[in-house]
């Protein structure tokens, strides 16, 4: 079972974006027992600069193609190139990000190979199916979060799917496979380039979800974006980030940033304080894997009670401050 | 004077998903669901015609899906579309994003001379995003993907902003070319009036009874149809036959409901659960 994984650079920071690490692994963890390869492809105009930790997580092998022409997603280009990586290699797997870049890309490599390919995977497994031999099981929600359905490519090379970053964890201790790197030719033709990229402006990132042991989040219970100062208050008293459902931030309580959920972040952080929040299904999609969560709801039948490890049924806004007071009693 | 496409769906409302909306074979029973036009694909719609009603051209809207798919095109009417189509077979059935993208393609191609395709950045029952870019390559159209804003745009090009996840992307591309579109670009319009009144009796042919045929063709009531033979498919290419991936599997998702404390309101408890939290607080930290 040899696998692919898309390697990407976060072109602000010049590194490895987590999602790249943690299909790496996943990959290693899908092909290992199966004595296969884990390849990763780059192109782009230069290699990330943390490239090397790849390796710590179970590369055996990084095909890379660097050209100043690439600093830009030019869809067309990355396709051929990477295309190009893939049937060299003919992989049984090829995972990808389900990052903006991710979903511009893999789905013309899909559609140029012709082959099967599953946006947002939450699980991967390897087993047998039939008479396939070993296969690739995919599953991933569907119909607005409401089903888990498992999708199979059992006829068509490469199986292909995308997942998004935070889904696949990382493990405590891992491989370290030695640095090996192939540069890969590849003719350029001109005629890929199709776009003009004027300006590039990073966006200015508030949230950061990814290193925060603790999440408070906030919703409709809140009440106002007057009130959603307890939240930040609390997240900040516990050295936490500040998350929310979609509807505090249809509300305008809280930037878009925060929003934790299917069309959000997925979050697994080791505490989740749900204020205000009822837990429907499309957002327990983006935290429902957290180690412990806390629910705070005036309503004792929110669905949040039901993944909730600590709950008290009150008003959030009279429970918070509280909670404040003690927290900084206990300091 | 720019000839473009949109791509739209019709989806089932997935807030409103109950038990029996499944099929056994773990399809959709899309009967059984109110049925929307997918949000993103209302706002390539309202890019479409914004474009169309500066620069000049024609807005086809095309979807594929059962009859009732029509309730979309008409809506698409309303809000100004010059023309519409609905590709339906009953071999376009379970297609997943491949052959979907297949059918879509060869409809643009057998449509001719189109500048722009504009598509939603994704539909919300299965959230993919796949369709544009996969319509993009077989088409051989350049693709800009997560379009957040038109900024400009003249018979030669256009320049769009791209939500790049962690940059935004000024980006200029010459026509043809494939863009999808978010929920930031615009604000779609209402339905127009006097079109809302040209087109409301609009549906496909055979909802029409014979005496009431000849008075919807002349007053262009008809929303027209397309098979699988009238686009001259390959009919391995379409529906489940042409689709790489099998839904293996299907599981209703049950809350699991766990071990839970309770606690109570009064000051005492509060600090009760703030000790609590503080532990687990040291444990994980
Ligand atoms: C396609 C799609 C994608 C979606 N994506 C997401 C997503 O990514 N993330 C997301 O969160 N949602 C998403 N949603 C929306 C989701 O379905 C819910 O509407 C949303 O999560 C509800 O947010 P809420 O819990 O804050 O609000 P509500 O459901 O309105 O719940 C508010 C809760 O607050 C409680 N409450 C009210 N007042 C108080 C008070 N004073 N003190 C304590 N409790 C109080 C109420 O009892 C209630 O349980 C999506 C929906 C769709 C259709």
């Amino acid at each position: 079972m040899k696998s692919i994984v898309f390697i990407e650079k976060n072109p602000v920071t010049g590194k490895l974006r987590n999602v790249s690490i943690e299909l790496t692994y996943k990959a290693y963890s899908l092909s290992k027992p199966l004595k296969g390869e884990v390849i990763g492809v780059f192109a782009g105009d230069a290699l990330p600069e943390d490239t090397d930790r790849l390796f710590q997580y179970g590369l055996d092998r990084l095909l890379y193609f660097t050209d100043e022409r690439l600093k830009h997603l030019h869809s067309i280009a990355y396709k051929h190139i990477l295309k190009a990586m893939i049937k060299s290699e003919e992989p049984d797997i090829v995972l990808f990000g389900a990052t903006h870049t991710g979903r511009d890309i893999a789905p013309l490599i899909a559609s140029s190979l012709k082959t099967g390919l599953t946006a947002d995977c939450t699980q991967l497994y390897v087993e047998d199916y039939k008479d396939k031999g070993k296969i690739l099981f995919q599953v991933r929600p569907a119909f607005g979060g409401n089903i888990l359905a498992t999708i199979i490519t059992p006829d068509n090379r490469p199986m292909m799917a995308s997942v998004r970053e935070g889904v696949m964890l990382l493990p405590e201790k891992h491989p370290n496979h030695p640095v090996k790197m192939e540069s890969f030719p590849v003719d350029f033709n001109e005629s890929w380039i199709k776009s003009e990229f004027l300006s590039v402006v990073p966006k200015v990132k508030k949230v950061d979800f990814n290193s925060a042991q603790t999440i408070v989040s906030g919703g409709a219970g809140v009440g106002s974006a007057d009130n959603f100062r307890l939240i930040r208050e609390l997240a900040n008293a516990l050295g936490g980030e500040v998350g929310a459902s979609r509807a505090a931030v249809d509300f305008g309580f809280v930037d878009k940033d925060h929003q934790i959920g299917q069309t959000g972040s997925v979050v697994r952080p080791k505490l989740y304080i749900a204020c205000g929040i009822s837990g429907q299904i499309q957002h327990r999609a983006g935290m429902e894997e957290s180690q412990k969560i806390i629910a705070i709801n005036k309503d004792p039948e929110a669905p949040i009670f039901k993944i909730a490890h600590m709950g008290v049924v009150g008003d959030v806004n009279e429970i918070i401050p509280v909670m404040l007071r003690y927290l900084k009693e206990e300091g | 004077m720019k000839k473009i496409v949109v791509l739209a769906k019709q989806v089932p409302d997935t807030a409103n998903v109950t038990g029996d909306a499944m099929k056994a074979d773990g399809t959709v029973n899309r009967a059984a669901l109110p049925a929307i036009f997918n949000p993103d694909d209302l706002y390539a719609l309202e890019m479409a015609l914004a474009i169309r009603d500066k620069i000049g051209g024609e807005v086809v809207v095309i979807t594929m899906g059962p009859p009732k798919a029509a309730e979309i095109l008409k809506h698409s009417l309303y809000m100004g579309a010059d023309r519409v189509m609905l590709i339906t077979d009953r071999k376009f059935a379970a297609a997943d994003t491949l052959a979907t993208s297949y059918v879509l393609a060869e409809t643009i191609k057998k449509i001719g001379g189109v500048d722009l395709v504009l598509a939603g950045r994704q539909a919300i029952d299965g959230d993919t995003a796949q369709v544009g870019p996969q319509v993009a390559d077989k088409i051989g159209f350049n693709q800009i993907t997560y379009v957040s804003a038109l900024r400009e745009f003249n018979d030669n090009y256009l320049i769009v902003e791209r939500d790049g996840e962690v940059q935004t992307e000024v980006i200029k591309s010459s026509y043809p070319v494939l863009l999808t579109i978010t929920g930031q670009a615009n604000t779609p319009r209402y339905p127009n009036c006097r079109r809302m009144l040209q087109y409301f009796r609009a549906d496909v042919k055979e909802n029409f009874n014979d005496s009431e045929l000849s008075a919807a063709e002349s007053n262009d009531w008809i929303i027209p149809t397309y098979a699988l033979a009238d686009l001259d498919l390959d009919e391995d290419r379409c529906g489940l036959k042409g689709s790489p991936t099998k839904v293996h599997k299907i599981k209703s998702i049950m809350l699991k409901g766990g071990d839970l404390k309770m606690y109570g309101t009064k000051p005492t408890n509060i600090k009760q659960l703030v000790r609590d939290i503080t532990k687990v607080y040291v444990e994980v930290n």
